[in-house]
């Protein structure tokens, strides 16, 4: 690059010699300069003017070819996506699984009201605390004198209600038609419909949702439009459920229990056929939740599938069941229940400290002996009780599908080492649902196959995987058979039914750790027919306590197990079980042949 | 002979204003600005009616009022564009700091009719938005400035140009209104880079952009969602963007017939922002191609006229007030078909509003003062032997 001066050095020097100004030639090459830059800058001016146009351009381009390309395209219908149009509200019905009505709609209005339409609000706040007393004056004057402009009144109205109110003849108080979920039945089996409230509200409709229990689970099948209204069939049995509630509500009062619940279930395909939880509510007019004390303590809470307590004995029959099905044992081999089983500085005692000597396995369920099924469980050892309850269902929440199943989670000792094993073998150390149990008796009742619980009505038998053989199962029905015979359970005969079941009555754990010894959890699970179980059925009852006799008996055989006798003798003939009756000798009637 | 020595006419050494103006002023670009007018006003009938209807008024009110600004918005055109660059600069320059003034005194006196941002000062019968007439006055001086700052021994332009813009960005940006302040950003560097941007700076820019667009991309979900949603052409068609895309399909190419529009009931702003959906709806694309080819017209042939441009301030003004002008009308149009994110911004001389009117009346007419055809000494080029 060749570099020119600044100035002209040359002309100046060469002009001042010469005694002329030497000023102007600088000022001419100033110029000369100054023109030089303005010309390579508008040239590069020019260029970049040149450029910004064809950017320009093509801009303009672009958006013509876009409006272009949408002009050529078709149109999209604009969505509707008002308020209250959207709002489905047609909600499939509940049926019982033989079609009889379980949860179904009705027809009903909302009040709101329009308060700047109003003609004479005070009068309007007068005549609607008539009608609703249980309105609060202070808000309905706040609403209504101020300056809102939409307020909702009452949710549902009856139709007496809708008249009254119409008859005020105040323009501003409006109805919007409403439908609303309806419980014909009220407060039976309660704790599996759940119940339902509004969602979105609209003036024109209300979206009903399922807050609890199937109808919380199956919300959406049921508000599905595409399922065409189908109504859920569930397994319940109205009558039967019916039954059940009266024979345990009756059964409760009688024996001053804090709670109780029981479970029906079909051992070929884990139906339930009823299941009650008391004390109930009306889904109708569901109860808030309690926001203080135990959760137990609130009617919402389902005993029999989110309650999980230490069942005690019942659990024995699982022991000799596996005891049996490992060939470890069979039903008559003698079993030392006379010394302690030491483990760990615990001792291993019976009920009362008494002593049965050397038993047989059969009688070691029958007399319900601690140290025998202890034995027992020593041999089976913890891996193969594990992997046996686990295959029963007892180590995960109950797959019912009702929405409170999943919060049911058993309660499993943290370290499974042989002190939890003995104790387990008789009940205690493992928490688990009456439901979890109905599913673990089921499996010996319907020949050794897993049960998984369903409240949904089945085409036919589903069994699980084999959980023990059939030999093995045999003989656990004819001990729990003979339980109900000759042992703990003497008051679950029922004629004609051959009964089979065993009694657990397990003293309450502290909440600070360590047991009550007045306060029990008495539970009786049962098989009938024994010789064919058909059906499972388990009573609990939390805290029972039966005072006919001299001390006060709290153990499930004065319990829970006559409560439990009576209702099969109710339900029995309702599922359609023939009793298996010899008929007696008629006194003066002979009979005779044709 | 006898009239040089008896009764010679007297003739004036400097030719009458009126005719000089018609001879020199770019006649194309007047025309296509009158154009535009006539469209607005075309569309105001159809586009204004519902919001007359909201407000009470007779079914062609806006249209009257649209026709008294547009008549005031020519005449501050004609008028401006008979001065002198000389005499517009010095007017500019003027009024741009009365504006800036104004700018400056929005949070005090400023109304923001509801709408959040306080842009407008009520004057009971018009409201008036001072950023509007901000603009032509930032262009020129700013543009006064660069080129001052090109003068051997000229003081440091671009710096106190830069400074001054940074100012302006920023007043804007806390009313807030992004929009305006896009403008008068993009405004001045348009300026900038025709006053001769270093090439390198401009590159490393692009670099800078691209980077941190890509990087933003892949590291920010947030970033790439919003810019998935605008590349991806469903779009909710119950938001103003939907009702305007639809329109502009319903329309097809040659509209569904004028004053069947459905469009401008659903859209609130069909007046303003989105009165190329209701052209589009109406008249179909062929309105719409008109309309952008008047846009283009514009634009391209003032900066062809300023290449030939000599004096740098000029071009420079020129320039600024075409590009602001042609980039207003594209990002409005751009918006409406989904090409660029959405932003309030009017089409100038056919969105309704009685401030954009006449400051675009103001800045057209700087820009055809400023692209009048005059000497340029190309005889000295070609005494120099040419470029």
């Amino acid at each position: 690059m060749i570099r020119t001066p600044l100035r002209p050095l040359a002309r100046i020097l060469d002009a001042r010699q010469k005694g002329q100004n030497p000023d102007a030639i600088e000022r001419e090459n100033v110029r000369i300069r100054h023109e030089q830059m303005r010309d390579a800058a508008r040239i590069r001016a020019e260029g970049r003017l040149l450029v910004l146009a064809g950017l320009f351009l093509l801009g303009f381009m672009a958006i013509g070819a876009r409006m272009g390309a949408l002009s050529a395209s078709e149109p999209s219908e604009p969505r509707a996506q008002g308020a209250g149009a959207s709002i489905i509200a047609q909600r499939a019905d509940i049926v019982d699984r033989k079609g009889r009505m379980l949860a179904t709609n009705m027809d009903t209005f909302s009040l709101y009201a329009h308060p700047q339409q109003m003609i004479d609000a005070p009068a309007a706040i007068d005549g609607l605390l008539k009608i609703f007393p249980d309105l609060k004056r202070e808000r309905l004057e706040k609403d209504f004198l101020g300056k809102r402009k939409f307020v909702w009144v009452k949710k549902k109205l009856s139709p007496e209600q809708k008249q009254a109110v119409h008859d005020l003849g105040e323009p501003g108080l409006l109805f919007g038609p409403r439908e609303m979920r309806l419980y014909p039945n009220g407060a039976l089996a309660a704790h599996v419909l759940g119940g339902a409230q509004f969602g979105k509200e609209g003036v024109h409709a209300a979206e009903v949702l399922g807050v609890a229990g199937v109808e919380k689970v199956f919300d959406e099948a049921l508000r599905d439009p595409a399922n065409g209204g189908r109504p859920l069939q569930v397994s319940l049995d109205l009558t039967v459920q019916a039954a059940s509630e009266e024979v345990l509500w009756g059964g409760m009062k009688l024996l001053n229990a804090k709670g109780a619940s029981s479970v029906l279930m079909d051992v070929r395909t884990g139906e339930v056929i009823s299941i009650v939880s008391l004390p109930d509510f009306d889904p109708n007019n569901r109860p808030r939740p309690p926001v203080e004390g135990a959760p137990d303590d609130s009617p919402l809470f389902n005993r029999a599938v989110q309650g999980v307590y230490e069942l005690g004995s019942v659990f024995k029959i699982f022991t000799v069941a596996q005891a049996l099905d490992l060939g470890l044992v069979n039903a008559a081999t003698p079993i030392n229940t006379s010394t302690p089983i030491k483990i760990g500085g615990f001792t291993i005692k019976e009920f009362k400290n008494k002593d049965y000597g050397t038993i047989s396995v059969s009688d070691v369920l029958v007399k319900s002996s601690n140290r025998g099924t202890g034995r027992l469980a020593l041999q089976i050892g913890a891996k193969r009780q594990k992997a046996f309850l686990d295959a029963l269902g007892f180590f995960d929440p109950t797959p019912f599908e009702i929405f409170e199943a999943r919060a049911g989670k058993p309660l499993l000792p943290k370290r499974w080492g042989d002190l939890s094993t003995v104790t387990i073998s008789y009940g205690h150390g493992l928490s688990s649902s009456p439901l979890h149990l109905a599913a673990g008796y089921a499996a010996i009742a319907n020949g050794g196959y897993a049960v998984r619980p369903t409240i949904l009505k089945q085409p036919g038998p589903v069994l699980g995987p084999r959980v023990m053989s059939p030999a093995a199962a045999e003989q656990a029905r004819a001990m729990l058979r003979k339980v109900v015979t000759e042992g703990t359970a003497s008051f679950g005969e029922v004629p004609g039914y051959h009964v089979g079941g065993k009694t657990g009555s397990a003293d309450k754990p502290k909440p600070r750790g360590g047991y009550y010894t007045d306060r029990l959890i008495s539970t009786f699970a049962s098989i009938f027919p024994a010789h064919d179980p058909a059906y499972v059925l388990v009573v609990t009852f939390d805290e029972p306590v039966e005072t006919s006799g001299e001390k006060p008996r709290r153990t499930a055989g004065w319990t829970a197990v006559p409560v439990a006798a009576e209702m099969i003798g109710r339900i029995a003939p309702l599922l359609g079980l023939r009793p298996d009756v010899t008929p007696g000798q008629l006194p003066g009637i002979t009979l005779t042949g044709n | 002979m006898t009239e040089m020595v008896y009764g010679t006419v007297p003739v004036r050494d400097v030719e009458p204003v009126l005719p000089k103006w018609w001879r020199t002023v770019d006649k194309w670009t007047i025309s296509c600005v009158l154009m535009l007018f006539g469209i607005g006003l075309l569309l105001g009938l159809a586009a204004s009616v519902p919001l007359a209807e909201r407000n009470g008024f007779a079914n062609f009110h806006y249209v009257q009022r649209q026709a008294f600004f547009g008549a005031m918005a020519l005449v501050a055109m004609f008028i401006t564009s008979m001065m002198s660059p000389t005499l517009v600069r010095r007017l500019a320059v003027l009024g741009f700091l009365v504006t800036l003034v104004a700018l400056a005194l929005l949070p005090v006196f400023g109304t923001d009719y509801g709408k959040g941002a306080v842009r407008w000062y009520s004057l009971g019968f018009a409201s008036v938005q001072p950023s509007e007439f901000l603009k032509p006055g930032f262009v020129v001086a700013a543009a006064w400035l660069l080129a001052a700052g090109q003068e051997i021994g000229g003081p440091p332009g671009r710096l106190w140009s830069f400074a001054l813009t940074v100012t302006i960005v920023l007043m804007l940006a806390l009313q807030p209104d992004f929009g305006q302040a896009c403008l008068v950003l993009f405004g001045w560097g348009v300026m900038y880079f025709i006053a001769g941007a270093p090439m390198l700076l401009l590159v490393i820019l692009a670099g800078v952009v691209i980077a941190a667009g890509t990087l933003a991309y892949h590291n920010s979900e947030h970033f790439a969602r919003r810019i998935d949603g605008f590349l991806n052409p469903d779009i909710d068609p119950t938001t103003q963007l939907g009702y305007a895309t639809n329109a502009i399909r319903e329309g097809g190419f040659f509209g569904v017939g004028v004053g069947e529009g459905q469009v401008k009931w659903s859209l609130p702003d069909a007046h303003t922002d989105f009165i190329i959906a209701v052209a589009a709806e109406e008249y179909g694309l062929v309105l719409v191609l008109c309309i952008i080819a008047l846009y283009g017209i514009i634009v391209i042939r003032s900066f062809m006229r300023l290449m030939r441009e000599r004096d740098p301030f000029i071009r420079l003004a020129g320039a600024g007030l075409a590009a602001m002008f042609g980039v207003q009308a594209m990002i409005n149009m751009g918006v409406a078909v989904r090409l660029l994110p959405a932003k309030g911004m009017t089409l100038p001389f056919v969105s309704y509003g009685g401030s954009s009117l006449i400051a675009g009346g103001i800045a057209v007419g700087m820009l055809l003062a400023f692209t009048r055809s005059r000497p340029q000494g190309q005889i000295g080029d070609l005494l120099r032997g040419g470029r």
